[in-house]
């Protein structure tokens, strides 16, 4: 009697512990989703700003969602702001950026991820210490520099301060890769007869093609959205990128908000889609591997 | 490291491979640091020439400068208020993130947006959320009967001054709860589960085991975050230029605004300088929390 009792009252307790976790779940979901939708929430109204009629765009207070959906403004902002210029500059920088660095930074976190030799520990430390400054602190020395240097307002004065403030991650990232690759494998061709170069080229590096990848990612990412130095450097709107420009256009008097935010989303959704891409590896490469 | 492909090389020989890296950032980030250094005990034309050595004379200013002292106390608010609260905003965040539900995706990549995107974009956003007569966030506020009527939320100080602090810990948040997420995954989850089974209850455990084992991530992501926090520019730049006048600079606008509009860029290095100290505190506390020596003996 009292054992049937006790298995009776152990099954109500199973189904109610699991309605209760059932109930827990949905719980769960509605605050995930609701917090996610916190985080979006600004780019949510750019949308639905970006899509209203210019009549909308001066209603007060504004409405929540447009009139009309005007998917044409996405294209009208090239024409209605200087937004396929700075379009422009921005894909120069960054692709330069981009390929420069890699160029840089692959040997040196090949060579630093094989070799035990003198000078490592200092690199890996001068790589470190970039890491942790940001060209903000450094404002002014850099654009003295570059006065010096008559590289204030050219592409090639902003890509190199792009490529050397991020070679930190870059070279950080690239050597866990080489890491992971066997040594036989090299120590192998290298018996071989092959010389060092030729190992690095046709053994390692096709093997870290994934990591190549995604610091490139990172580091195209990373320049497309740079701004301090630009804003200070980039003095003529025909070098400007769009986060320099888009921040000019705000200060005058007509703000066509619908068009600006307009051409803010085609700046913003492809990036954020490259980031996704590269999320695993981000936290261990801006940690400089201290997590992960 | 038992077997190497290569012996132990000269220095030289290590030059081809990390030579074109470390001269870029000699050039680059070191020689700035050189530079600001110098200006800072150089007299300075409003032309950028240099007319000779001032010895302490542009400190001297610095220290005079009315809006120096308001400014040094908003960085230390800025820089507790958004750490303090992003860090204790991403432990439950991260949690949140880990665990498993339907639309766990749809968090983890919402998540994600403020950090990928541009922070000038954002900040202009909010600028145009916060607006007084064209923003829905002051519209929210009056339709939800939070406010009565909607007013100029950057045009006041002090309003202006939360909502900066409000943007600054959404767009520092992705940040530290990905490292946190990072650490979460990393606890073996008979661990996690054995802190729940014990009869502790989710919160003991959660203090006694599950916390314990994040205080490595919690610290880095608390120390490279301040670093970004201490050092960030868009978001107070495009949402007010520090204003009105000087009331919501923190040091690296005020240094921004001493150096490009009032054209003293002797007494904006010496603030730069003293920036400089501050963020080389946070880069010995990162190189001894992280296990970058590591890195050898792997």
């Amino acid at each position: 009697m009292t054992i049937t009792n006790t298995n009776k009252s152990r099954k109500k307790s199973k189904t109610n512990s699991r309605r209760r976790s059932r109930k827990k779940s949905v719980i769960l979901s509605l605050t995930g989703i609701f917090v996610g939708f916190l985080f979006i929430f600004p780019y949510v109204t750019m949308l639905s700003t970006a899509l209203k009629p210019k009549s909308d765009i001066t209603d007060i207070p504004p409405s929540y969602l447009p009139q009309s959906y005007e998917w044409i403004n996405f294209i009208k902002v090239f024409q209605e702001l200087p937004f396929g210029m700075y379009m422009r500059n921005t894909l120069i920088i960054s692709i330069a950026t981009m390929i420069i660095g890699i160029i840089v930074a692959v040997p040196a976190a090949y060579y630093v991820a094989r070799n035990n030799f003198r000078l490592r520990m200092p690199f890996l430390l001068l790589v470190l210490i970039t890491q942790m400054f940001s060209p903000t602190s450094l404002l002014i020395g850099i654009y003295r520099e570059l006065s010096a240097l008559n590289m204030i307002n050219t592409y090639q004065g902003l890509i190199l301060v792009n490529v050397s403030f991020n070679l930190a991650f870059s070279v950080w990232i690239l050597s866990s890769f080489f890491k992971t690759i066997p040594v036989e494998i090299e120590e192998a061709a290298y018996i071989d007869g092959a010389s060092r170069f030729q190992t690095f080229r046709k053994i390692s590096l096709p093997l870290a093609v994934p990591g190549i990848v995604t610091t490139a990612i990172f580091t195209f990412i990373a320049a497309w959205n740079e701004y301090v130095v630009a804003y200070t450097l980039a003095s003529s709107p025909e070098k400007q990128p769009f986060s320099v420009g888009l921040s000019l256009l705000i200060g005058y008097y007509e703000i066509k908000w619908n068009y600006l935010f307009a051409g803010s989303l085609i700046a913003i959704i492809p990036i954020i889609i490259l980031f996704i891409t590269i999320e695993k590896y981000l936290v261990g490469g801006l940690t400089a591997g201290s997590v992960k | 490291m038992s077997t190497k492909v290569f012996k132990k090389g000269s220095s030289f020989r290590s030059l081809p491979w990390i030579g074109p890296a470390s001269l870029l950032i000699f050039i680059f980030v070191l020689w700035p640091v050189v530079e600001l250094f110098l200006v800072s005990f150089r007299e300075i034309s409003i032309s950028g020439l240099i007319k000779g050595w001032a010895g302490f004379e542009n400190y001297r200013a610095l220290l005079d400068n009315d809006d120096l002292g308001g400014t040094l106390r908003r960085t230390a608010i800025w820089l507790v208020v958004v750490v303090a609260l992003t860090m204790a905003l991403s432990l439950p965040l991260a949690q949140l993130m880990n665990a498993n539900f339907r639309g766990r995706r749809f968090l983890r990549y919402s998540v994600i947006v403020p950090w990928a995107a541009s922070l000038v974009i954002t900040a202009t956003s909010w600028k145009w959320l916060l607006d007084p007569y064209y923003g829905i966030v002051t519209r929210i506020l009056v339709d939800l009967r939070i406010v009565e009527e909607s007013f100029d939320v950057l045009g006041d100080p002090r309003s202006a001054f939360v909502a900066l602090l409000a943007v600054g810990i959404t767009v520092s948040l992705p940040f530290t709860s990905y490292v946190l997420l990072a650490g979460l995954q990393a606890i073996p989850n008979e661990i996690k589960e054995a802190s729940l089974v014990d009869g502790a209850g989710a919160w003991k455990g959660y203090w006694a085991i599950t916390f314990p084992l994040l205080r490595p991530a919690f610290l880095v992501a608390a120390v490279i975050n301040s670093v970004y926090v201490f050092n960030s520019f868009p978001i107070i730049w495009v949402m007010t230029r520090g204003g009105p006048a000087y009331e919501t600079d923190t040091t690296t606008t005020f240094a921004y605004k001493v150096a490009f509009r009032d054209q003293d860029i002797g007494q904006s290095a010496s603030l730069a300088v003293g920036n400089f100290f501050v963020i080389l505190i946070f880069i010995l506390l990162f190189l001894k929390l992280s296990k970058w020596k590591e890195l050898d003996q792997r």
